[in-house]
């Protein structure tokens, strides 16, 4: 309850209010800048002569005849081939959002309703998993799947990519399933229900915020991931960002950077948008594990 | 929940974090002993009407053959760890005995390619996680005094930088900081030096890429600082200000001490993604002058000729020790805690 006892003066009010602009110009302006650059051509967007030429767009006006163009987007999902890359992205989203949560939320909570010592060996087992860098763990991969013949191929990078987000799926399950009360379990099981039943018909139910939220989190670690597709995939079977990579080249001046820069707003925007929508979920998982673990 | 109940729910779960965490750090550990095979010369003569000459090629079909009759390598031992690359004990031994001044010592050391990326990793954690704490914490603070109405959307626009993947991140910064693009072109007007340019200084790139590493992970430090405050107890708060304490000593006393598990939490988190800071280098296209551990095994691994796997699988155990370092006063903690507990 607030009752006015803390008084802001005005100045401390107005340099807040700064602050805060100043603050949401830095995080936001590179997205909205990309963004409008993205409807340039690159003589526009990359100009060595004037900066004013990407608002002004002097250049795309010759090229193309108008003041925004949409020739970077056609090209790069045409020729450069990214709807490949967003196909791919989609299948190796679907799938690991689906198992991760399906093991992750099984093994949660027996975590979560166990009592016994190794639970919580399991757990920092867990933490220290999570803190190994993702390219020492596909250091380790490559030479066994090159001599098992399963490099290169979606079906082995979903896996990976499940089994690299079990411990952190685990834990934000785990202090989810922990605000459910035990009584609710003990109730079904005096009933009858076997663990699973009771797994699967009175708690789940009442689990889904916990579930919305850990599935967006696979859903960002898969969709962002670069390390291990950018590895562990043949050319044919690139996802969005090593896709993106491979548009840069080794130097800068060869590839095609506008492909890149559009590139990026394709795969940026329907994140952003699933983020507008859950936004709430996302800053509870977030703070889920930090609060209550 | 009896034990084989646990155990048929959490095998799934704990099949797949073996099977693709814990194998692969046993793979590694193997591999990191191995190094890739030399390549089988052979002599070849050559005559003409003028004389013979031998000159010495690589025979590739032997070569071949012999990474097909034994692919993980030769075994090497320890050689991988302590060569040029990596440790490099002989050279250190040599710089110690022939530089004269300590501080031409540590340049020498500082230029191997190992020691330099250690040395940029270590920097950017440490610039890069105290100002995510402060910065993420001032954000918070600041947004914590708005009006409750219009907070959704600042707090999506505070997010943003940390949802979307590092590799793009960086990729979106630097097409401004590029000496074509925004912010470049006109700093390059400003200081009327037409040759500034992110690559053409050592010092420059560090930062740029410091900076970039606190845009991306204060969102993370925002988010929990944020939930964090609205769990302070107002009570203790209204009485301070009742007893005349000023917003500073309001912070430093009451809000600080209740979310400071919440600060060690965050710093422990960003402490061990800042430890494997790597896309950025890609995106800001960086090689040149900051290279990090993770970087280094990268590079091994899209090795053109032959993947050296040895060579990154080495660099690997080394950075899972530096984790482990990392790690080791929070695990000591925790196991305290645990047995106390109990």
């Amino acid at each position: 309850m607030d009752y006015g006892l803390d008084k802001k003066t005005t100045s401390l009010k107005t340099f807040n209010t700064i602050f805060i602009i100043v603050w949401l110009l830095i995080a936001c302006f590179p997205f909205i800048w990309t963004f409008w650059g993205s409807f340039k051509v690159r003589a526009d967007f990359f100009s060595r002569s004037d900066w004013w030429y990407a608002i002004s767009a002097f250049n795309t006006l010759i090229e193309t005849g108008g003041k925004f163009t949409t020739n970077a987007y056609s090209q790069a999902w045409t020729e450069g081939e990214f709807w490949k890359a967003s196909k791919n992205t989609i299948i190796v989203t679907i799938f690991v959002v689906s198992i991760s949560l399906f093991l992750g939320t099984l093994g949660a909570y027996a975590l979560s309703r166990s009592t016994r010592n190794y639970a919580f060996w399991l757990l920092i087992l867990a933490l220290i998993f999570r803190a190994m860098p993702h390219i020492t763990l596909v250091s380790g991969y490559l030479f066994p799947f090159f001599e098992l013949q399963i490099w290169g191929i979606l079906p082995t990078t979903i896996v990976v990519l499940v089994a690299i987000n079990q411990p952190f799926t685990l834990w934000l399950l785990y202090s989810f399933f922990k605000t459910v009360p035990r009584e609710l379990d003990e109730s079904a099981l005096i009933d009858g229900c076997s663990y699973f039943q009771t797994f699967r018909h009175i708690i789940m139910p009442v689990m889904w915020p916990g579930v919305i939220t850990a599935g967006l989190f696979s859903l960002m670690l898969a969709y962002n991931d670069f390390t291990v597709t950018a590895l562990l995939l043949n050319q044919e079977n690139h996802t969005m960002v090593p896709k993106i990579q491979s548009y840069l080249g080794t130097n800068q001046h060869e590839g095609n950077l506008m492909w890149a820069v559009s590139s990026v707003v394709s795969a940026t925007a329907p994140l952003f948008i699933l983020v507008m929508f859950f936004q709430r979920q996302i800053i509870s998982g977030l703070t889920a594990g930090a609060i209550k673990g | 929940m009896p034990n084989k109940t646990f155990f048929w729910f959490f095998l799934p779960t704990g099949l797949a974090m073996i099977l693709f965490i814990g194998l692969p750090i046993i793979s590694t550990g193997i591999q990191s002993f191995y190094a890739q095979h030399d390549q089988i010369v052979k002599e070849v003569k050559k005559c003409d009407p003028f004389g013979c000459t031998v000159s010495i090629v690589v025979d590739n079909e032997e070569t071949s053959k012999i990474r097909e009759a034994k692919p993980l390598g030769k075994f090497n031992g320890f050689g991988t760890y302590t060569d040029r690359n990596h440790l490099a004990v002989d050279e250190i031994k040599k710089f110690w005995n022939e530089t004269e001044s300590v501080s031409a010592f540590i340049d020498q050391v500082t230029n191997l390619p190992f020691y330099k990326a250690l040395i940029f990793t270590l920097t950017y954690c440490l610039f890069v996680t105290p100002n995510v704490l402060l910065l993420g914490f001032i954000i918070a603070l600041s947004l914590n005094a708005v009006a409750r109405k219009i907070r959704g959307p600042l707090i999506f626009g505070t997010i943003l930088p940390m949802i979307v993947t590092p590799l793009v991140g960086s990729l979106v910064l630097f097409w401004m900081i590029d000496s074509q693009g925004i912010i470049g072109a006109n700093i390059q007007n400003l200081m009327n030096d037409p040759y500034l340019s992110l690559k053409s200084s050592k010092t420059l790139t560090w930062i740029t890429i410091i900076i970039y590493g606190i845009w991306h992970h204060s969102p993370f430090a925002f988010v929990v600082f944020y939930a964090a405050l609205q769990t302070v107890p107002q009570e203790p708060v209204e009485a301070a200000i009742i007893d005349g304490a000023s917003r500073f000593q309001r912070i430093k006393h009451i809000v600080l001490p209740h979310i400071y598990p919440v600060v060690t939490f965050v710093a422990l988190i960003s402490l061990m993604d800042n430890f494997r800071v790597f896309e950025p280098i890609i995106g800001f296209s960086a090689e040149g002058s900051a290279q990090s551990l993770s970087w280094l095994i990268y590079d091994n691994l899209v090795n053109e000729e032959v993947i050296l796997f040895g060579s990154a699988a080495a660099t690997s155990i080394m950075t899972i020790v530096g984790i482990a370092i990392l790690l080791a006063p929070v695990l000591i903690r925790t196991w305290k805690e645990f047995r106390i507990a109990r």
